[in-house]
C-alpha cells in the first residue's frame, strides 16, 4: 500500500531524514520508535506534505506519487495524520469542521454528500468509539481543548473520515492511562483488512493497546532496526543508546536495504 | 456665494438648494455651512483625522448634485433584492429622495413618529434648526456640506416612553443612470425619555455605477433611552461613501451600533459619541472588508464627558488584494469623567502582500479614576489551521474562506435581527468564499 524509498528531507540546510526506506501493505500496523529529533515526527510532516521541506526520493501510495500531491489531495487519496498537537481553531465548530472535511473528501471521491441529519448521525455513533459527548462538537475545533480531548478528537476524525493509510503521530504524549486506553480502544477498533497505520511513538507503552505488527527504529533519520512487536520491549529495556553504538560500530541494521 | 467660489472649482456643479418656503435660519445655516467649507475647504492627508484616506478621487469628479424623481429605473423587486425585509416599516430613499411607493409606514404606537426629512421641512422645520448647525461648532466638512446640500433622509422621533417593537429599515438605493450624483440623506432620530427602537440603515447601488453618498445621521438619545443601531455599506464598487454618525446621549441611555462595510470604491464612516450624561452606554462595532482597491476607514470618538459611563468598540477587518483599511478610534476621557470604562479592540487579517491597514487607537484620558484598555492586532491566516484543514481534504481555497469566515463570524453573531444577520451572513462568507460553495456554512 505505501512504499518509502531513499526518502530524504531537509529544512533550511539542515537534513533531518537521511534515506528511509519502508513498506506497509494493507491491514498492517507499524510502529516507529526512536529518541527526540530522530526524525519520526519528521516523516509524518512529509507524508502529509507540510510545506518547508526540501524532499528527495519517492513515496508510492496504492501506486500514487505522494510527494506530487497536495495536502488534500493526499487526503482524498486516504491519507490521514492524527497530530501530535492538534492546532486549535477558533471559530470553526468542530462538528461543521468535520461535515466540511467529510463531504469534501466525498465529492472528490465521487460520492454524494451528507446533508446535516444523517452527518449528526453518523458522527453521533463513532463519537462512542472515543467516549466523546455531543458537547465536543458545538465547540470550536480544539479550543480549549484537555491534551487528552484533543487526541480524542484526531481519532474522532479518522472513525469519521475512515482513511487507508493512518498515521498517529505521539498519539499517546500527554495522556493518562484512562484516556491512553480510550484512544488505544478506539485506533484498535478501526484496524481492518484494508487499512494501514503508521504508530509514532517515543514509549513502549502505547504499544502495549495497539500491537504492532512490526516495529522500526528510527536514530538521526535513518531506520536502524526492524523486527516484531518484542523489539518494542527490548528498547524499553536497553534504551536506544545501544543502538546508536551498533550503527556506529557498522553493523548493518536489521530490516535496513542500504 | 456659490460652491464655485467657495472652493475653487472642486465640486462645482454642486449648489445649495434653495427653496421659496425655506425658513430663514435654514438659507442662513446653508450659507454658513458653505462659507464655512469655502474657508476650510476639504481635508487633506495633513489632517491628523485623514491621513490615510485621499479624498483626491472623490474631489476629481464632477459630481451633481442627485434631484428628487431621478433613478427612475428603480423597481421595487431591486429594494427587495438589496435590503432584506424586516417586517417593520421601511422608509426607502432613492439618491437620497424619499419614494413614498417604495415605502412602507406600517401602525405605530401612539407618540412614535416615522416619517422624511422633507416632510418635517415642509410641515414644522423649526424642529430641525439644532440639527443644522455643524459648521459652526464641529469643524467636519463633509457634515458642513450636507448641511448646504441636505434635502431629505428619515426622521423618527420617540415620545417618552414609547417602544418600537419591529426594526425600522431606513433603505438608501442609488440609482446615477449614468451621471454622477452626490446625494445628500440627512436622518435625525430623537429618542425622548425612556424610548426604545431598533434602526437599521442599508446603503447600496447599482454595481458599476459611480456616485457619491454623503450621509449624516444624528441621534439624540434622552435620559434611559435605547437605541439599537445597524448600518450595512454595500454600495456599488465604484461609488464613495461619506458617513459620519453623530450621537449624543443623556444619563442612562444605552445606544449601539454594528457596522458592516462591504462596498464602495472609498468609504468612510465615522462614528462621533457624545457620553454627556451620567452612566450612559454606548457600544460600537465594525467589520470592514476592502479587496480589489478598496478603501474602508473608520473613525471613531467617543468622548466621555460625564461620570461613570462606559464605551465598547470592536472592530475587525480582512483587507485582500490591494485593499486598504483604517481604524482611526480616538477615545477622550474629560477632566472629571470618573468612573470611566472605556475599551477598544481592534483586529485585523490581512491576505494579500498588497494589502494594507492603518490601525490607530488611541486613548486621551484626563482624570485618574477610570478602567481603560485598548489595543490592535494584524495578523495573517494561520498556516497550521490551513495545514490542518488540507489534511483533512478541504481544499486550499475553502480552507482559507472557512478560516477567514470564522475571524469574522464573532461579529456577524453580534448581530440580533435574524433576517439582517443571515444576509450579512450570506454576504460575507460569499466574499471568501472563492466560487466554492464548501466555505459557506
Amino acid at each position: 500500500m505505501l512504499k518509502i524509498e531513499n526518502l530524504h528531507a531537509s529544512i533550511e540546510g539542515k537534513e533531518i531524514l537521511r534515506g528511509v526506506n519502508l513498506e506497509l501493505k494493507a491491514g498492517e500496523v507499524h510502529a516507529i520508535m526512536g529518541p527526540n529529533g530522530s526524525g519520526k515526527s519528521t516523516l509524518a510532516s512529509v507524508l502529509i506534505g507540510r510545506a518547508g521541506y526540501t524532499v528527495t526520493g519517492s513515496v508510492s501510495f496504492q501506486g500514487q506519487d505522494l510527494l506530487a500531491s497536495s495536502p488534500e489531495d493526499r487526503a482524498a487519496a486516504g491519507v490521514f495524520l492524527a497530530f501530535q498537537h492538534p492546532v486549535e481553531i477558533p471559530g470553526v465548530g468542530n462538528m461543521y469542521f468535520m461535515r466540511t472535511a467529510l463531504n469534501s473528501l466525498r465529492r472528490q471521491r465521487g460520492q454524494e454528500e451528507l446533508d446535516p441529519m444523517d452527518f449528526l448521525a453518523l458522527a453521533q455513533e463513532r463519537m462512542k468509539l472515543v467516549e466523546m459527548d455531543q458537547s465536543f462538537m458545538s465547540r470550536s475545533v480544539n479550543e480549549g481543548f484537555s491534551g487528552g480531548e484533543k487526541k480524542r478528537n484526531e481519532i474522532l476524525q479518522m472513525a469519521i473520515l475512515e482513511p487507508t493509510f493512518a498515521i498517529l503521530d505521539e498519539t499517546d504524549s500527554g495522556l493518562d492511562i484512562d484516556a491512553l486506553r480510550v484512544v488505544a480502544n478506539g485506533v484498535n477498533a478501526l484496524r481492518s483488512e484494508g487499512r494501514a497505520m503508521l504508530v509514532i511513538t517515543h514509549h513502549q507503552r502505547l504499544l502495549d493497546y495497539i500491537v504492532p505488527d512490526q516495529v522500526h527504529v528510527m536514530v538521526a533519520g535513518q531506520i536502524v532496526r526492524s523486527g516484531g512487536k518484542d523489539l518494542a520491549v527490548e528498547l524499553e529495556e536497553n534504551g536506544y543508546a545501544g543502538l546508536g553504538q551498533q550503527e556506529s560500530a557498522g553493523r548493518m541494521p536489521v530490516g535496513s536495504s542500504r | 456665494m456659490t460652491i464655485t467660489t467657495a472652493i475653487g472649482g472642486v465640486l462645482s456643479n454642486l449648489e445649495p438648494q434653495r427653496r421659496d418656503g425655506d425658513p430663514a435660519w435654514l438659507a442662513a445655516a446653508r450659507l454658513a455651512a458653505l462659507a464655512w467649507v469655502g474657508e476650510h475647504g476639504f481635508p487633506t492627508r495633513k489632517d491628523e483625522d485623514w491621513k490615510y484616506t485621499g479624498l483626491e478621487p472623490i474631489l476629481a469628479v464632477p459630481f451633481v448634485a442627485a434631484t428628487a424623481g431621478s433613478g427612475r429605473w428603480v423597481s421595487a423587486a431591486m429594494i427587495d433584492a438589496v435590503a432584506v425585509d424586516l417586517g417593520g416599516p421601511r422608509l426607502v430613499f432613492v439618491n437620497g429622495h424619499f419614494v413614498a411607493e417604495f415605502s412602507r409606514l406600517t401602525e405605530l404606537p401612539v407618540g412614535v413618529e416615522v416619517t422624511n426629512l422633507a416632510a418635517v421641512l415642509a410641515a414644522g422645520p423649526q424642529r430641525l434648526e439644532p440639527f443644522f448647525s455643524h459648521a459652526q461648532g464641529e469643524h467636519h466638512a463633509f457634515a458642513a456640506f450636507n448641511d448646504v446640500l441636505a434635502e431629505d433622509g428619515a426622521f423618527i422621533h420617540l415620545a417618552p416612553g414609547t417602544t418600537v417593537a419591529e426594526p425600522i429599515h431606513l433603505v438608501f438605493l442609488s440609482d446615477s443612470g449614468g451621471s454622477p450624483f452626490m446625494s445628500s440623506p440627512r436622518s435625525v432620530i430623537m429618542a425622548e425619555l425612556g424610548s426604545r427602537a431598533t434602526i437599521v440603515e442599508t446603503y447600496a447601488g447599482i454595481d458599476g455605477d459611480v456616485y457619491c453618498t454623503n450621509a449624516v445621521t444624528e441621534a439624540v438619545l434622552a435620559e434611559s433611552a435605547e437605541i439599537e443601531h445597524y448600518k450595512v455599506q454595500n454600495e456599488s464598487q465604484n461609488a464613495f461613501h461619506l458617513a459620519l454618525l453623530d450621537v449624543k446621549q443623556e444619563s442612562n441611555s444605552r445606544f449601539s451600533s454594528r457596522l458592516v462595510m462591504l462596498g464602495s470604491a472609498i468609504a468612510r464612516h465615522e462614528a462621533r459619541v457624545l457620553l454627556q450624561g451620567v452612566g450612559a452606554e454606548v457600544s460600537l462595532d465594525g467589520i470592514y472588508l476592502p479587496q480589489g482597491d478598496q478603501l474602508h476607514d473608520n473613525t471613531i470618538f467617543v468622548d466621555h464627558v460625564a461620570t461613570n459611563c462606559i464605551s465598547h468598540q470592536l472592530y475587525k477587518g480582512v483587507m485582500d488584494g490591494r485593499g486598504h483599511g483604517v481604524f482611526n478610534g480616538h477615545i477622550m476621557v474629560r477632566p472629571g469623567a470618573d468612573g470611566t470604562d472605556a475599551n477598544q479592540k481592534n483586529k485585523n487579517l490581512i491576505l494579500s502582500d498588497r494589502a494594507e491597514i492603518d490601525t490607530r487607537p488611541r486613548l486621551e484620558i484626563y482624570t485618574d479614576d477610570v478602567k481603560c484598555t485598548h489595543g490592535a492586532a494584524v495578523g495573517q491566516l494561520d498556516e497550521e489551521a490551513l495545514l490542518y484543514l488540507r489534511t483533512r481534504g478541504i481544499p486550499l481555497e475553502a480552507a482559507r474562506g472557512l478560516l477567514i469566515y470564522a475571524f469574522v463570524q464573532e461579529m456577524v453573531d453580534r448581530i440580533e435581527l435574524e433576517p439582517l444577520r443571515a444576509q450579512i451572513e450570506a454576504l460575507v462568507a460569499g466574499r471568501f468564499a472563492h466560487g466554492d460553495p464548501m466555505a459557506l456554512p
